[in-house]
């Protein structure tokens, strides 16, 4: 398995306008997991959610290619 | 200051009350007309309901202010007569572009499919649309257009309100059974009446410059991130008519607007973004900073807000007329209704309900889209700027890029006026939505639907079968309706080719997009209401059914549980 991407957000049952990607109510739900917090609240709850859902992946791969361009940052 | 525009002056005229001692109470009084005080005037007008509409002023608006007219918007002001006039003279467009820095990141297209009357949207200086409809106003006799006569008191009577209204030849009371409030978003009525609104309020600040200039950049929606002649902010560019370009500036938040403002400051922005070479001329300059708010209720009694007045939103996504012009849309249908005893008061809490909903969807996403063009310092700048790096190089961070997501109308699938499917259907024509446009000839002439379901409620009925008399079914069908509470059109639409196409009352579905958006079978029936939504469908043609669905769409149904 590769690293998706390609836009991959979707929430079943829930119909999505063309204008409007699904991907913005992800991006919402970022910002509302950081919302008022201290730059450290903010880095900690990055951190866990980065465990949190590389272990939901889980293939080391894909988690490597990931990590890769996150620090290159393209 | 305009170059290529000289506004209109429009004569004042003593009102009767001044001269006659007249007294009369008028079933309705808009106050304020901006496009949505003139739109909801000339609704109610257009199908003979007197109105009167006062306003302080007696010109059009100043600079060109709200300049992108969604489709659905445009499909309105087609009900209302205005719709080929803005087309005609605004630049119609569907393509959006946004750009980090010169690189192109993302890009939406209004309109996937083709086989709809209007475009995705029609870029037209807010003078001209106000111009358009008041030309259509004071041709309506219904309609008595009040112009320098401002509200300087408002309290409510039995069965109705009375306005005071300040006026240069003094002053008079004006009474109405309804007050349509859609004077602005600093609405004179709302804070009269001491009623709240709340919401946030950004300290963003824009710079608004049009400008003319002769163009040779497409008819699209230009938008930048970072781009090199405005450093680590955003610019818009919008074409107008008349060869006028809008570009909207981000600002600093402590930017002082009177030093933003001087000519040679603007000028010098402008010739960083298009080059030193070309020739362009100030129009309009302002700077401005707004909320996104919203009152609790949009009707207290015998008073409804619309536009403005009811609800803000930042202008990223155009939400800001268009969602007023479909207020009145929505309301208007309703008040008919009740003036005329056909339908209870009641009706007019579900154009409160349903535009709450448009509002609350508009204010969502406009937040959004400010959420990314002015993120707040820490995480959600951090954020923001990953995605748009991110978004050079790998496609799944671009659709994230939020340079504003455009007026669509609000599906209104959670309201009580809809009936459930009565059958099986796929495709987007759920109870609540907004009709979806497709070409028709009636006679052999090429046509659209929407300009043949309008005004009223009417049953659309598919055709498919052979042998079929469209004439012939027609008739039993409005005969089988004929006890409806409210008058009821029957539009039969036959598939294309069909032997009943030709005639004169037949729609015939020309390319096959009717079958196609309406997931439609021979027998497929859909309820549509005064304002073009969808609101009950059934895969045969029932009348109980469809009276049941009207009364329900009435608020004439006797009162159950639960829908």
């Amino acid at each position: 398995m590769m690293l998706e991407l390609q836009p991959n957000f979707h929430e079943p049952g829930r119909q999505h306008r063309c204008a409007f990607p699904p991907g913005d109510d992800f991006f919402n739900l970022l910002l509302e997991a950081h919302r008022d917090l201290t730059v450290e609240q903010s880095a900690m709850v990055n951190a866990r959610l980065i465990l949190l859902l590389a272990n939901h992946i889980g293939n080391l791969a894909v988690l490597r290619e990931a990590m890769e361009i996150a620090r290159d940052g393209r | 200051m305009l170059r290529t525009y000289r506004s209109p002056r429009y004569e004042y005229r003593t009102p009767p009350e001044l001269h006659e001692r007249a007294n009369v109470r008028y079933p309705v009084v808009v106050v304020g007309a901006g496009p949505v005080g003139l739109v909801a005037a000339i609704d109610l007008a257009q199908s003979g309901t007197p109105v009167v509409l006062v306003d302080e002023d007696d010109t059009v608006s100043t600079g060109s202010r709200g300049i992108c007219y969604a489709k659905r918007t445009l499909e309105i002001l087609d009900r209302l007569g205005v719709g080929d006039d803005c087309i005609a003279k605004g630049v119609s467009w569907n393509v959006g572009r946004t750009f980090l820095g010169r690189d192109e990141v993302y890009s939406f297209d209004l309109q996937r499919q083709s086989g709809h009357k209007r475009p995705g949207m029609v870029n037209l200086q807010q003078y001209y649309l106000e111009e358009y409809l008041i030309r259509r106003a004071l041709a309506l006799q219904c309609l008595d257009l009040r112009f320098k006569s401002r509200v300087v008191g408002v309290a409510p009577e039995a069965d109705g309100m009375v306005l005071k209204i300040q006026t240069p030849d003094g002053e008079y009371s004006l009474r109405a059974s309804w007050l349509v409030a859609a004077d602005g978003a600093r609405s004179g009525i709302r804070r009269k009446l001491g009623l709240d609104i709340d919401g946030q309020v950004f300290p963003d600040r824009f710079l608004i410059a049009d400008v003319t200039m002769k163009g040779t950049l497409p008819p699209e929606r230009r938008f930048w991130f970072d781009p090199p002649f405005h450093r680590n902010k955003s610019v818009l560019l919008h074409r107008q008519a008349d060869d006028v370009w809008r570009i909207d500036f981000q600002l600093d938040p402590e930017a002082d607007a009177d030093t933003e403002k001087k000519p040679d400051r603007v000028m010098r922005r402008i010739r960083a973004m298009f080059g030193d070479e070309r020739e362009f001329e100030l129009e309009w300059v302002s700077v401005y900073t707004f909320q996104s708010r919203r009152m609790p209720c949009f009707r207290h009694g015998r008073v409804v807000f619309v536009g403005d007045a009811a609800h803000q939103v930042s202008p990223f996504g155009a939400r800001g007329a268009n969602s007023g012009i479909q207020d009145a849309d929505n309301l208007c249908w309703k008040l008919r209704l009740v003036l005329e005893g056909r339908a209870p008061e009641a009706l007019l809490d579900t154009y409160s309900e349903e535009r709450v909903l448009a509002a609350d969807e508009n204010i969502r996403h406009s937040n959004r889209s400010m959420d990314f063009i002015a993120p707040r310092p820490g995480a959600a700048l951090t954020l923001r700027n990953a995605v748009l790096e991110l978004a050079r190089d790998h496609e799944f961070a671009r659709p994230l890029v939020n340079s504003g997501r455009l007026s669509v109308p609000t599906i209104l699938s959670e309201s009580r006026l809809n009936t459930a499917d009565g059958g099986a259907f796929a495709g987007a024509m759920v109870p609540g939505a907004p009709l979806d446009d497709a070409p028709v000839s009636v006679s052999g002439r090429a046509g659209w639907l929407l300009d043949h379901v309008q005004g009223r409620f009417t049953v659309l009925y598919y055709v498919d079968d052979e042998p079929a008399d469209g004439d012939v079914q027609q008739a039993a069908m409005v005969q089988a309706l004929a006890g409806a509470v409210v008058p009821l059109e029957v539009v039969p639409i036959a598939r294309r080719g069909h032997p009943g196409a030709g005639a004169s009352s037949v729609l015939e579905d020309s390319e096959g997009r009717f079958a196609e958006r309406y997931d439609a079978l021979h027998g497929t029936t859909y309820l549509v209401r005064p304002d073009q939504h969808a609101c009950g469908r059934w895969r045969t043609f029932r009348p109980e059914s469809l009276l049941a669905a009207l009364a329900r769409a009435t608020c004439n149904a006797p009162a159950t549980g639960s829908p």
